[in-house]
């Protein structure tokens, strides 16, 4: 099994062959994630495949202890994203195994990247990141949205009326302001994004443009895992120009 | 920023004193008679042991009940709370030059990791933010000693304790040996290559507190206590 893994065995694991997919959407909050993944999951079950979605801080285990901590904003670094990983590791087994070993398509909304980018971001080398979510199950597809901070933004506070604490990375001290902190905070995100698009072969999706548009491109990277062939879009994008420093913001 | 005195192992002004062992080694009996008497020689000490952050016990408990945990979210658990207990109450004493005395450390996860079948290199990095001590204890002693002193004593075997979810045995008595004898093992194991001090912990109590007093004197030769800080 340690060949699925990125490394690192791990041990328990039900005898024989997974045979699910593994598909991740991974990107920001506001990168059109969410609406992405009910659409993709939509498709796939008209084409009659069974479809199980998991998204991060959804498991059993300490997904109460992480509402409380971030309440109370009295844990270290560390431990963070350490309860991060337990939550995440809680999921891989508990969740996704027992879908893959049914022969599920499993749909991940966010995977360990978004986890290893935040530890990064807060700390943590991107060596002990990279170890630490060893145990992980190497995805069939990662499609990363890749969208400007402005679209970000804006999508942002348009769904929760203002900016998010933690999507603004309040907690990192950058800046007192809301506005610059979220600048200053999703492009130190899409630094750790940059070098972990090329070491875990995310295929970058242009996602400042409407929901159909973005979902056109998914469904063409993800049908011929399904031995489908893809309608005549670019296979992978490439990125678009990189965002303007936050300091002009 | 308290810069005197570093440790020539982590660097820190405090100094970081490890006791490892199997539960029932005596491990815990000794830490807390030497954190007594280098209270009362005039050091400053702060001693803690694992497992008693709130944080995370309440989860290991329901994922016990629960039969949630697997070998590796049970490590990343105790890794939590290993980290809150390290960011709390360890790194703040070992930078404002304390002597932290500490009822097991790392080596604990490693070896019992170990003895679950997680990826040791895995577990090391994990917790590669954990400075080295300047001293660690390995309280060595057979597993059946342990044994006879946990019924001469009355205390329960729990399930984890002896491993029952690696189904090694039905018997949760010769569960526990097995899943000890492995924990004993691995413990024998890094003694050597993380070179522990290791205690011969079959004799009395006495004699061995006496040992440990003596090993700790050179590491403290010149180490100011408490008063030093002080002006007259």
């Amino acid at each position: 099994m340690i060949d699925r893994t990125y490394g690192t065995r791990l041990p328990g694991l039900p005898p024989g062959e997974l045979g699910g997919k593994l598909v991740v959407i991974e990107g920001a909050d506001g990168s059109g994630r969410s609406t992405e993944v009910a659409l993709l999951k939509e498709y796939l079950e008209v084409e009659g495949h069974p479809v199980v979605d998991t998204g991060l801080r959804r498991s059993n285990l300490v997904s109460e202890e992480i509402d409380r901590a971030k309440q109370g904003h009295t844990l270290g670094a560390t431990t963070l994203a350490l309860l991060y990983a337990a939550d995440f590791g809680d999921q891989l087994e508990n969740k996704i195994v027992p879908a893959l070993s049914a022969g599920s398509t499993v749909l991940a909304d966010r995977y360990i990247y978004t986890l290893m980018a935040r530890a990064i971001v807060r700390g943590a080398s991107r060596d002990w990141a990279r170890h630490l979510y060893g145990f992980a199950f190497r995805p069939d597809l990662v499609v990363f949205l890749d969208a400007r901070p402005e679209i970000l933004l804006h999508r942002s506070i348009g769904k929760y009326g203002s900016l998010d604490y933690w999507e603004s990375g309040m907690d990192l001290c950058l800046s007192r302001d809301f506005f610059e902190s979220f600048f200053l905070y999703q492009d130190r995100l899409a630094r750790e994004f940059e070098w972990m698009s090329r070491e875990y072969d995310f295929h970058m999706v242009d996602a400042n443009r409407r929901p159909e548009a973005v979902h056109a491109v998914v469904r063409d990277l993800v049908m011929p895992l399904y031995g489908g062939v893809a309608k005549g879009r670019s296979r992978r994008r490439t990125r678009p120009t990189p965002p303007e420093p936050a300091a002009s913001a | 920023m308290i810069r005197e005195n570093p440790s020539p192992k982590h660097g820190y002004p405090g100094r970081l004193f490890v006791f490892e062992g199997l539960d029932g080694s005596g491990k815990s009996t000794q830490a807390a008679l030497l954190g007594k008497w280098l209270a009362a020689t005039g050091y400053r000490v702060f001693r803690t042991e694992w497992n008693s952050s709130e944080l995370v016990s309440s989860t290991i408990r329901r994922g016990k009940k629960k039969g949630l945990l697997t070998p590796t979210t049970f490590s990343l658990m105790h890794a939590i709370d290993f980290a809150d207990r390290f960011e709390r109450t360890i790194l703040p004493p070992l930078r404002a030059g304390y002597i932290v005395v500490c009822d097991r450390y790392s080596y604990t996860a490693f070896v019992r990791d170990a003895a679950r079948g997680c990826d040791p290199d895995w577990v090391r990095t994990i917790y590669s933010f954990a400075p080295t001590p300047d001293v660690a204890f390995y309280f060595r002693v057979p597993v059946k000693v342990t044994l006879e002193r946990k019924i001469a004593s009355r205390l329960k075997i729990s399930y984890y304790e002896a491993g029952m979810d690696l189904g090694l045995s039905e018997d949760l008595h010769d569960s526990y040996e097995r899943f000890q004898g492995r924990i004993k093992k691995e413990y024998d194991r890094i003694a050597i290559t993380d070179r522990m001090t290791i205690v011969d912990s079959t004799r009395p109590v006495e004699p061995i507190q006496a040992e440990l007093r003596s090993a700790v004197r050179p590491i403290l030769q010149g180490f100011p206590k408490g008063e030093a800080l002080l002006h007259d």
